[in-house]
């Protein structure tokens, strides 16, 4: 048990409900394959693991930090790129995903350092303007830049041969796959990531973060330079983000405007992190969770409902599955509505 | 009182916000290893004195000394790690963390030195049974000792503590004094209180500085204010009687 609380840093989920609700997540994705066979349900658990990276990263910023930024998909996209074109360019080897996602980092982190100083110098209104322009010119740049990045229709690059689909590391019934090692691969690098950032926050470092987003001028009177724990927090957060990028790429042997960079993707992460619940990062694991099973299984839901109710009045029209976008929203109305301080705030205060 | 040089010394500070012109021409000298009292009406520019020496507002003229070095033009954090440790008036302690990260995040050279966090707890025993409990729910009280264990967890060479008591019950002002007093025993440092009650002030204050419309208009001991009704009614429009 202690050694649990060692690998969680100190902060265990708190709360039985919220303790179970996060082994069925996580024995759900380490047995994925076991439990849920079939490509669709593989893509779906690959799916849910950058995409915690990705939220968890994102409330490293908004929760802990109290920074908002629209310029986090920019981060995973650059994460995405750097993977991708280094595959596309340099050839499907090892070496091609390390340059690739240095070279992502290095960029994520010099791009984060220049933004995150503007933090210093105006209100946070502006500053989520600021992000929001920057991250729609490097959209715009992305798509224009066609013969480097491929455009609108992005790239699709090919996976060292261990990682590739039609791989077989072994035979027979207990075959394993490229597409397993991929899926572990996604699997166990999301969770290191995941347990980096639990780290991070319950660090001296975290808790200056917090601070920070609490009352910025006390902290100040404390003796720190918000300026600079900002920036750092800046940088961690766009380091995990273009990391989630690269496990993105590697998964879908594809990288694009709309898988990475779209607007859309922000709005996702955002309501990711509100559902979840804001300044806890398991809060990110359920959110990220519940919105990638909504948004995939939702729809087939609906068409079994209107199925099932066929025949009655209205029901059927409700529950037609070019509807699922407007039950989307409901759900996640109700979610707000009846969790305001998130799904992992209101499981944590039925202890 | 000390002959040394005070600590802490402010020649004509002006501090200006937005249009408003808040500290006309501050002198103010804080003796070494001395309490000093700052007080005043409302409004009279008490917090926004000890503001502008952490460097939360700017002086726009004048100038401001801390131990042998001008600190006017100072960054905040700069300030703080010299040496000051500022107790805001609304407390300013972080509700979501426990009273233990509040504690740890002041502790900034290091973790926390075991025989000054029993020292504190024998000051504010109630931060030793709500240790792990977040800060947000502890009571008025509770949140103002700490507030002030936050600022003396490590030692400083100047306090800046503003109102205290406000907003505390008598039984609590009671310990309150009493935690100063020890304090003041315990520790070679020096303390710089804005206070409105005189009755605190009084039983506490080596030093006193009166302010009015942004100046100081009167400073001295603490012991001939206390004993010059006249200067009292003049300076703090009190009648004292029922408070002495």
């Amino acid at each position: 048990m202690s050694i649990l609380r060692a690998i969680l840093s100190g902060d265990p989920p708190r709360g039985r409900p919220l303790a179970l609700v996060l082994t069925a997540i996580f024995v759900g994705l380490a047995f994925a394959p076991l439990l849920f066979p079939g490509i669709g349900a593989l893509n779906v658990a690959a799916k849910i693991c950058y995409f915690v990276v990705l939220a968890a990263s994102y409330d490293l910023l908004l929760g802990y930090t109290g920074v908002v930024s629209f310029a986090h998909t920019m981060f995973f996209g650059i994460g995405g790129y750097g993977a991708g074109l280094a595959l596309y360019d340099l050839g499907p080897s090892w070496s091609s995903i390390l340059i690739g996602t240095g070279a992502a980092l290095l960029v994520a982190i010099a791009l984060a350092l220049v933004i995150g100083l503007f933090s210093l110098r105006v209100r946070a209104i502006f500053f989520a303007m600021i992000t929001l322009a920057v991250a729609n010119a490097f959209s715009i740049l992305a798509s224009q830049l066609s013969s480097f990045t491929g455009g609108e229709d992005g790239c699709t690059f090919r996976l060292p041969e261990l990682l590739r689909p039609g791989f077989r590391l072994v035979a027979g019934p207990f075959a394993i796959s490229g597409r397993l090692i991929s899926y572990y691969l996604v699997f166990f690098a999301a969770l290191i990531l995941f347990l980096l950032m639990l780290r991070i926050v319950n660090s001296p470092f975290g808790r200056v973060l917090q601070a920070i987003r609490e009352n910025e001028f006390r902290a100040e009177a404390l003796g720190y330079r918000t300026m600079v724990y900002r920036s750092i927090g800046n940088c961690l957060a766009a380091a995990a983000a273009a990391l989630a990028g690269v496990l993105s790429a590697l998964w879908l042997r594809y990288t694009g405007p709309a898988v990475t960079l779209s607007f859309d993707i922000m709005l996702d992460i955002l309501l990711m992190v509100v559902i979840g619940g804001m300044g806890t990062l398991y809060g990110a694991v359920i959110g990220a969770t519940i919105f990638v099973l909504a948004e995939t299984y939702l729809q087939s839901l609906m068409a079994a409902l209107n199925h099932a109710t066929e025949g009655l009045p209205l029901l059927p029209l409700l529950f037609h599955p070019d509807r699922w976008l407007l039950w989307l929203g409901v759900l996640f109305v109700l979610s707000v509505y009846f969790f305001p301080a998130g799904i992992v705030g209101g499981l944590q205060k039925r202890r | 009182m000390s002959e040394r040089a005070p600590l802490l010394t402010l020649n004509g500070v002006n501090t200006h916000i937005g249009p408003y012109h808040i500290l006309q021409g501050v002198d103010l000298e804080v003796p070494r290893g001395a309490l000093t009292m700052l007080l005043g009406r409302n409004g009279a520019g008490k917090t926004t004195t000890l503001r502008t020496i952490m460097g939360l507002w700017h002086a726009s003229a004048g100038s401001v000394r801390f131990d042998g070095a001008d600190i006017t033009a100072w960054a905040t954090p700069d300030i703080a790690r010299a040496g000051i440790a500022y107790v805001p008036e609304n407390m300013g302690i972080f509700a979501d963390l426990t009273v233990r990260e509040n504690l740890l995040l002041a502790a900034r050279s290091g973790p926390i030195d075991a025989a000054r966090l029993r020292w504190i707890f024998g000051l504010f025993p109630a931060l030793e049974k709500f240790w792990l409990l977040a800060a947000g729910v502890l009571s008025g009280g509770q949140k103002q000792m700490l507030s002030i264990a936050r600022a003396i967890i490590e030692p400083r060479k100047l306090f800046l503590i503003d109102e205290p008591t406000k907003g505390l019950a008598p039984a609590i002002i009671a310990n309150m004094i009493a935690a100063f007093h020890e304090l003041k025993k315990s520790s070679d440092t020096t303390i710089l209180v804005v206070e409105q009650n005189f009755l605190f002030a009084k039983s506490l204050g080596d030093a006193v500085a009166v302010m009015d419309n942004g100046r100081v208009v009167h400073a001295g001991a603490m012991t001939a204010l206390v004993a010059d009704r006249d200067l009292q009614q003049r300076l703090l429009g009190l009648s004292l009687d029922r408070n002495q």
